[in-house]
């Protein structure tokens, strides 16, 4: 058996699929970041998979580097913004901030 | 018949990376999603070292495992009460979710296995010296965006994260 881009694209496919299973059913807001990791893992190695096997040059790896830099500002706001909706509400479930409902 | 040591290191690290992002989708217990939210990095991180993303590899064990894992496991203990742990991240609408990525999947393996992608494998190398002379040449911009990305990141989070107390001396 010979390992080739389909493999990758595979487990990429499959991850990205777990993680938007979390951030469509999570309540618990953290969970929902969760998700978006694995998301945003998902695409970082179908980039790296597709630089390997087909395109070659550097772009993949930076655009790679791009999308942690994005998740790393992107983790640091939300939990930012987590925290002070838990002081806000006294509860992180998505379900229950409908302040803006009425 | 000799053994693929590639081939087995690839399904070890693939059914590490999904089985734990199956714990993260699935488990009601929000540490242990964290928690297994690690085993999904490196595992992720060994499939890079497997494209011959080396540098990358090791920023992504630095950056998720030693930093963005270390800040959700903060923002766990900060926001679940103790008491309720067992159930504290429980899903809702399920079903509906599984069919749609069940759909979405479909699709997805339709396109990556139909498709005829130009494979051409390329050889294990070091991939440091070419990124580095990627991001300060043809993707020096973006570098630099980047990085004042990450500073208004750093200062948004200090500014929302904190409490709005007045010192003594404010009050006045």
């Amino acid at each position: 058996m010979h390992l080739g881009l389909v493999h990758y694209l595979t487990v990429s496919a499959v991850l990205f699929g777990l993680g938007l299973l979390t951030v469509m059913t999570r309540r618990n807001t953290v969970g929902i970041l969760l998700g978006v990791e694995l998301l945003l893992n998902a695409a970082a190695l179908n980039f790296i998979a597709f630089e390997h096997f087909v395109a070659g040059g550097a772009a993949g790896q930076v655009f790679t580097i791009f999308i942690i830099t994005l998740a790393a500002s992107e983790v640091a706001i939300a939990l930012a913004i987590v925290l002070q909706v838990y002081r806000g509400h006294r509860s992180i479930l998505a379900d229950r901030l409908t302040d803006l409902k009425n | 018949m000799a053994v693929d040591l590639t081939l087995v290191s690839f399904f070890a690290l693939a059914a590490l990376t999904l089985v734990s992002g199956a714990v993260v989708a699935f488990s009601r217990n929000i540490i242990h999603a964290t928690v297994a939210l690690l085993g999904c990095f490196l595992g992720i991180a060994g499939l890079y070292v497997q494209l011959s993303a080396d540098f990358l590899a090791a920023v992504q064990v630095l950056v998720y495992v030693g930093g963005t894992l270390t800040l959700i496991l903060f923002a766990v203990m900060l926001t679940a009460r103790i008491e309720d742990v067992r159930t504290s991240n429980t899903s809702t609408g399920l079903p509906v979710g599984v069919a749609l990525v069940a759909a979405l999947l479909l699709v997805l393996g339709k396109v990556a296995t139909t498709t005829a992608w130009p494979e051409t494998p390329r050889a294990p190398m070091p991939s440091t010296a070419k990124l580095g002379h990627a991001l300060l040449g043809d993707y020096l911009l973006p570098f630099e965006l980047g990085s004042i990305l990450l500073l208004a990141a750093m200062i948004g989070a200090v500014v929302l994260a904190r409490r709005a107390v007045k010192r003594n001396w404010e009050k006045a």
